[in-house]
């Protein structure tokens, strides 16, 4: 990552404080009646500074796109703030009003996992990448066509296909399409929702190191959303890692990868077919993923978890700050680290 | 006695068109390959290089606009003399027997194979009484203990149970049980794990590789992801643009790649060893089956690419470079002392 670019802000570009989406849950039947609620996103807390890239992984259903979506307003959260350094204007975005949203909309976007079906299919890419342009009233005319052609190259597609329609492109192109659109706006901050999960591997190394190309000219801020763990490796310099709802662990992506503490971490990352036959991966992982509306009194992994102890059945583990940038939701996070 | 083969299946030439409007897509274009009895074979390739089209044709599942255009399935029972199943009759009890019976096959997304409205007690017995002579409590009970085989906690309750009350993992399993109860030799998995969550993968790649081992039958593997074939695979084909373009056993494909395209796929995969550095990748992207180049397919996005040589005439063949190693480039042994002394891959 570019340091001078960190360092230029001492206030964090995002900081994320108690944030909470709670879902209700209706009994099926005709009268539907709210029988409860789906915690998929609870008390998320951390801070982003320019130019990083936190990555936020997990297995389906852990909150991670609820958790991207709460942040950047697309959903509206049940509790927390969400605090953005906008030009050095501090501004709690889950209080806002929507017509102040809308004007910070362009500096935090989007990017999905499925080019395909977030495209849409009667526009041409010219069209498609001008369109947040044009709705924001930004641009027109010849301005706005020399912005879509700059942008198009800057992505690696051809000016000369930019009146072909989306069916005519290959996933990866499509996908560079879509990132073409995210950064026609000039954002800041940009959420990566399994942007490259549906990609081949040969593709997604080349939209992998767009990504990263792109941040380091423009000083990008990205949470990158991926449930697959080597993907995150690549492009992050921290990764949080949620299970039912919640971050179970939040360190420097080499200490996740080289010395994680969560049991859930070690599971996540021992699970991981390695391409090198000589490495078995662990197939003796027992349980099924948590489903987050319908937890365990306790500790959400406990289930599943070979160092659980009866407090982890009982007591639901708090985020701690272990060290420098390390947190861990564990009762044995401490134990651990000597286990085998 | 018959005397037993090495090989459970040999598909020889295969050739599977599509038409369309855009003219004959052919989507598996001279395939080449044997299933070796009581092991897994891998079949690794990106998406839409005709791994599906290739697991489809062996239990003559292809349907229009396509149409198996020519080759040779050739199947060789435990208990009954080779035969062609691609000359097979449509209708034929001999095929009818095959399917689901001593060849099954299981799908990425177990939904496309389970009905939402009957228990899963009812599919799978249903599955059993089309091939086996047996009664509906016979079939009941069989039915059960393939569940609990198959992993499947408080399994006699369950078969009471209806796809939706379980999990994607959970009915994966019963895919897998259902796919078993009639003891398939063959068993084709088509990205079995794919849509499952890696814990859950971790799970049932280990379910199949034990149900093999036990069962001593073979399993087709159909995936994309390399590491998978890494581990659990014994032998591997990789595909690119219908056609096998390498084959050998695991441990040689991904420690010794001949072909510049698995070199290249190896290369690419993100790393969890690996430092943040610049991806390694192959360029350009995989061409549309209506516009494939001439002679090497590989050759617009290949590193070792040389004019006149490569881009001219019709494909290369899949020749032996080695012991149980073929590969399918023209410029294999050039390519081999390029590289020679530097790292072909850095596993
Ligand atoms: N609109 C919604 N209504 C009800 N439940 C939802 C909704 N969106 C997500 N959920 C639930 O919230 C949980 C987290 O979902 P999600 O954020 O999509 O997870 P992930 O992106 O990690 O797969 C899941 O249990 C999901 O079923
Ligand atoms: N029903 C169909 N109609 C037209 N073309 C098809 C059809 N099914 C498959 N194909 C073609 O066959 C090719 C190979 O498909 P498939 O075997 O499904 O690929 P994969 O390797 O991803 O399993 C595809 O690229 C597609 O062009
Ligand atoms: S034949 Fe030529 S283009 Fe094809 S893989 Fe070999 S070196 Fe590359
Ligand atoms: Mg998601
Ligand atoms: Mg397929």
């Amino acid at each position: 990552m570019n340091e001078n670019i960190k360092n230029i802000t001492s206030t964090p570009l995002l900081q994320v404080k108690g944030l909470c989406k709670y879902f209700p849950v209706f009994s099926k039947g005709f009268f539907k009646k709210q029988i409860g609620v789906v915690k998929a996103s609870d008390n998320i807390n951390f801070n982003l500074v320019t130019g990083e890239t936190l990555g936020l992984v997990g297995e389906s259903g852990s909150g991670k796109t609820t958790t991207g979506r709460a942040i950047l307003r697309a959903i509206t959260p049940t509790a927390g703030e969400v605090i953005l350094n906008y030009k050095n204007e501090l501004i709690d975005l889950t209080k806002i009003s929507h017509k102040k949203l809308k004007q910070l909309r362009p500096f935090m976007q989007m990017i999905f996992q499925d080019p395909f079906s977030s495209l849409n299919p009667r526009m041409t890419v010219q069209d498609i990448i001008a369109e947040p342009l044009v709705i924001h009233k930004m641009a027109k005319g010849s301005v706005l066509e020399d912005r879509v052609i700059q942008i198009m190259k800057k992505v690696g597609l051809k000016p000369e296909h930019k009146s072909r329609y989306p069916h005519a492109f290959s996933g990866g192109q499509r996908q560079r399409i879509g990132i073409a659109r995210a950064l026609i706006m000039n954002p800041a901050l940009i959420v990566c929702d399994e942007a490259v999960s549906a990609l081949d591997v040969s593709v997604q190394a080349q939209v992998i190191n767009l990504l990263s190309d792109l941040q380091q000219e423009f000083g990008l801020t990205y949470i990158f959303i991926a449930h697959d763990l080597s993907v995150v490796k690549h492009i992050c310099d921290r990764v949080a890692v949620m299970y039912a709802g919640k971050i179970v662990e939040l360190a420097k992506t080499n200490e996740i990868f080289e010395n994680p503490l969560h049991p859930y971490t070690k599971a996540l990352l021992s699970a991981i077919p390695s391409p090198d036959p000589d490495k078995p991966m662990n197939m003796n992982i027992s349980g099924e993923v948590a489903d987050p509306g319908n937890l365990p009194p306790g500790c959400a992994f406990a289930p599943r978890c070979e160092f659980c102890v009866q407090q982890c059945e009982q007591q639901i583990p708090k985020l701690k700050h272990l060290a420098d940038d390390r947190y861990v939701a564990c009762h044995r996070s401490w134990n651990v680290e000597d286990s085998p | 006695m018959l005397e037993k083969n090495k090989n459970l299946l040999d598909i020889k030439k295969l050739k599977v068109s599509f038409f369309t409007e855009e003219g004959e897509i052919r989507a598996v274009n001279n395939v080449n390959f044997s299933i070796p009895n009581g092991k897994i074979m891998a079949v690794v390739g990106e998406s839409g290089c005709g791994k599906s089209v290739t697991a489809y044709s062996i239990l003559r599942l292809i349907q229009k606009p396509g149409k198996i255009m020519d080759g040779e399935i050739i199947f060789h029972p435990a208990d009954d003399k080779p035969l062609d199943i691609l000359k097979l009759g449509e209708k034929s009890d001999e095929l009818y027997k095959i399917r689901g019976g001593k060849i099954s096959m299981i799908f990425q997304e177990p939904m496309t194979a389970l009905s939402p409205v009957h228990t899963i007690g009812n599919q799978i017995c249903e599955a059993i009484l089309i091939h086996q002579d047996v009664t509906k409590i016979e079939a009941r009970k069989n039915a059960a203990d393939m569940l609990a085989k198959v992993g499947i906690p408080n399994a006699k309750n369950r078969l009471d149970h209806y796809p939706f009350e379980m999990s994607g993992g959970m009915r994966q399993r019963v895919v897998i049980a259902m796919a078993m109860v009639c003891h398939p030799q063959l068993l084709i998995a088509d990205e079995p794990t794919t849509a499952l969550d890696v814990t859950i993968q971790a799970q049932i790649l280990k379910l199949m590789k034990d149900l093999q081992k036990d069962l001593n039958m073979s399993i087709l593997l159909i995936t994309h992801n390399l590491g998978v074939v890494a581990q659990v695979a014994d032998e591997v084909a990789v595909m690119y643009l219908g056609r096998i373009v390498e084959r050998s056993d695991v441990r040689t494909i991904m420690k010794n790649p001949r072909h510049p395209y698995t070199i290249g796929l190896l290369k690419s995969l993100p790393s969890l060893s690996m430092e943040k550095t610049e991806l390694p990748s192959i360029k350009g992207s995989v061409p549309s089956l209506t516009d494939i180049p001439n002679g090497c397919p590989f050759h617009p996005r290949c590193p070792y690419y040389k004019p006149k040589v490569c881009d001219a005439g019709n494909p290369p063949d899949l020749n032996a470079v080695d012991d149980n190693h073929d590969v399918a480039c023209f410029r294999t042994s050039q390519i081999q002392n390029e590289i020679a002394g530097k790292e072909r891959c850095r596993l």
